[in-house]
């Protein structure tokens, strides 16, 4: 079953209450920029860490009233549902065109997209690239799942050679369907990216490793220096047919060896001479 | 020019932008080109943020724009593609701005989906199709082959843009500022279809001398950054209970019947017509000269011009369907129109119809002919 019809499925029970912590103490509570929601994801994946990873990001940098998300289609789609923010649902691939016209038209917006890797490596390619090579000011949270979660499990273009998919069924061909495209690599010789960096969502460890490569990517649009991503090695237990946690440990044995995670481009905090930010844009917002 | 609205009274009930028209304020009348007066028209409707792509033949639109929109601290951007325009403009519209994109044929054919979104999502936004010979990369001709794409839809699902046409240069500069009032009143998509004679033509005009302060239009429902606003606002065109995509559906189309007290039209010797000939945009310019040869030559024939493609002037052709013996429609396609003026003549008269393709533009004594040797030949379509 696609993640869609699961969806159509539970559209009308998600708005159960979370559970209170009345009588105990609360040592962690769900980010202030997060609502109560369900969420709609399978067990085990990782969206929803990553959403809460961008929920506390919101709270630490104080930037909800300000915030405009922009959601892609995608497992995704719905996540404008589990933020308290202004958002927007893009058409599928098309998630930086939009937020570089809402940031364009107000920069004092804090805008950033939140894409998976059908969606920003494939149908949306071109709009990625131009956005990062024209330097925007948005923050780009991308989730390399390495497959097309919602529709069924078929090839990405990130899938690793080898990797059965609903349209690889005896595994990726690379002499038929060429090699796994890296965001990170091909990105990093473009000017107007300022922060770009990869990691895996595969243990606490990763996950404090995340908080920090998004705070610079933050920041490289907070002090306007350019576009700032941070790619997601993230897992898809389901179409990958696998239990949450032998997911994760596929990360670090096997995607990490395709995915070398690390920092690509430093230009927030650059350690050398050579990595200066690109002009700043003219934004307009006086008017707005 | 005799612009008349299909119901009376109902002529300022969009939200004004200042100035309507030219009245108001100081203008110059000096010879403008069509794709200027668009351009221009587009600023003076208080257009916040152009996004595009170059396609010949509305290059003019973006090259002005690119200078005039930064000097007043307004947003111009050269997309990579259309379909990043389109979604670029989505954005914009989505966080409450007059935003707009041109573009020609080929241009408007990549946007489609961009389109169903903006208007599944309800957004207001203005497009500029200068359309050109088709299909395919055909030329870069004038063509009015563009007429179902602007006027049925063009993307997918149940939904329309408004669509304004316009005739000569003085009203590419007004009909741009009419078009973000509908859109913002609407919250539709405006098209403004016009063609490569359009475009580029010189013509008189009379331009305001200043070009008006951004009046902002308020609109709750945009997705600016939530401030202190107690609920956020999601700018979305997804509803997966088929119940709730089918009540939103319901309110588009509600919107589109609203915006019938819109229709406006052009009327020309009509009152006395035995004939009557109904033509949008350049067409309608050969189509009055080919009307005053055929008057000289004593046929009682009048022109009625759609100014409003969507909404359809319906009721004025209907209803001058029953004065008349024949009505003839004449476009530069294979006949599109034609097929909206038969819904409205209903089968009361004969309609009979009269197209070139592939951007060849007629003169008045080819269409006068073409009418004299088919009165009385009735329905051939
Ligand atoms: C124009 C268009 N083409 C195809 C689709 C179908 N579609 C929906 S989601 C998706 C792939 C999503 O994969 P990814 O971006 O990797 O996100 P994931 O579900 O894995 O998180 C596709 C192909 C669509 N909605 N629109
Ligand atoms: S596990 Fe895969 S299919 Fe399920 S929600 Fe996550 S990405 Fe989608
Ligand atoms: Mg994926």
């Amino acid at each position: 079953m696609s993640i869609e019809m699961a969806m159509m499925g539970k559209a009308s029970a998600d708005d159960r209450p979370a559970t209170t912590c009345d009588d105990v103490e609360c040592v962690m509570a769900r980010p202030a920029s997060m609502t109560d929601k369900l969420m709609h994801y399978c067990p085990g994946c990782t969206h929803g860490i990553i959403h809460r990873l961008v929920g506390e990001m919101i709270d630490e940098f104080g930037l909800l009233d300000h915030t405009v998300g922009v959601c892609p289609v995608g497992c995704s789609v719905f996540a404008y549902e589990y933020f308290q923010c202004d958002a927007i649902e893009a058409s599928h691939g098309r998630a930086p065109a939009v937020a570089t016209a809402v940031k364009r038209t107000d920069s004092s917006r804090f805008v950033f997209t939140y894409q998976g890797d059908g969606d920003l490596a494939s149908i949306g390619m071109a709009e990625t690239i131009h956005a990062a090579a024209r330097g925007e000011r948005i923050t780009i949270f991308f989730v390399n799942n390495g497959i097309y979660g919602m529709t069924g499990g078929q090839m990405a273009p990130t899938s690793l050679i080898g990797q059965k998919t609903t349209t690889s069924p005896s595994g990726r061909i690379a002499e038929t369907t060429g090699m796994p495209i890296g965001v990170c690599e091909l990105l990093s010789s473009l000017k107007g990216v300022a922060y770009l960096a990869r990691v895996p969502i595969s243990s606490p460890k990763n996950i404090n490793t995340a908080r920090k490569y998004m705070r610079k990517a933050i920041r490289a649009q907070l002090e306007n220096k350019g576009l700032g991503l941070v790619e997601f090695l993230s897992t898809c237990p389901v179409q990958w047919a696998m239990s949450p946690i032998a997911a994760m440990k596929h990360i670090d044995n096997t995607v990490i060896k395709t995915f070398p995670p690390g920092v690509f481009v430093d230009r927030v905090d650059p350690v050398d001479a050579t990595s200066t930010p690109m002009p700043a844009v003219a934004h307009t917002g006086a008017e707005a | 020019m005799s612009a008349t609205l299909e119901h009376p009274g109902a002529k300022n009930v969009a939200a004004e932008s200042e100035p309507r028209g030219t009245e108001q304020v100081a203008g110059t009348k000096r010879l403008v080109k069509g794709n200027e007066a668009l351009a221009l028209g587009a600023v003076h409707g208080g257009l916040e943020a152009f996004f595009g792509y170059p396609i010949t033949p509305q290059n003019e639109i973006p090259e002005i724009l690119s200078g005039l929109l930064p000097s007043l601290g307004r947003v111009f951007l050269q997309a990579e593609s259309e379909v990043a325009s389109i979604n670029m403009v989505y954005g914009a519209s989505a966080a409450g701005h007059r935003t707009m994109t041109s573009s020609s044929s080929p241009g408007i054919s990549l946007m489609m989906e961009g389109l169903s979104y903006i208007a599944g999502a309800r957004l207001p936004c203005v497009i500029i199709n200068v359309m050109r010979g088709g299909p395919g990369l055909g030329n870069i001709a004038p063509s009015q082959a563009d007429y179902f794409q602007a006027c049925k839809g063009g993307g997918h699902g149940d939904f329309h843009s408004l669509v304004l046409a316009p005739w000569n240069v003085q009203e590419m500069f007004e009909l741009p500022a009419l078009a973000f009032d509908l859109a913002d009143r609407y919250r539709t998509p405006v098209f403004i279809l016009a063609d490569a004679v359009l475009g580029s033509m010189l013509e008189p005009a009379v331009v305001p001398d200043q070009i008006p302060p951004l009046r902002k239009v308020s609109k709750e429902w945009a997705t600016v950054g939530r401030g202190r606003r107690a609920v956020k606002n999601v700018v979305n065109s997804l509803y997966l209970d088929p119940e709730v995509l089918s009540a939103h559906n319901e309110t588009l189309q509600s919107t589109y019947r609203e915006a019938r007290r819109e229709i406006r039209y052009d009327t020309r010797f009509t009152d006395d017509a035995e004939i009557l000939l109904v033509a949008f945009g350049i067409a309608a310019r050969v189509g009055l000269s080919a009307v005053r040869l055929l008057r000289k030559q004593g046929m009682r024939i009048g022109l009625l011009r759609p100014i409003t493609l969507f909404p359809f002037p319906s009721d004025a052709i209907k209803h001058l369907a029953k004065q008349v013996r024949q009505t003839f429609v004449f476009e530069l396609n294979s006949g599109q129109m034609v097929e909206d003026v038969r819904l409205a003549v209903n089968g009361i008269s004969p309609v009979d119809f009269y197209g070139r393709m592939g951007g060849v533009l007629p003169g008045p004594e080819e269409l006068a002919e073409q009418i004299r040797s088919r009165i009385g030949r009735g329905d051939s379509l």
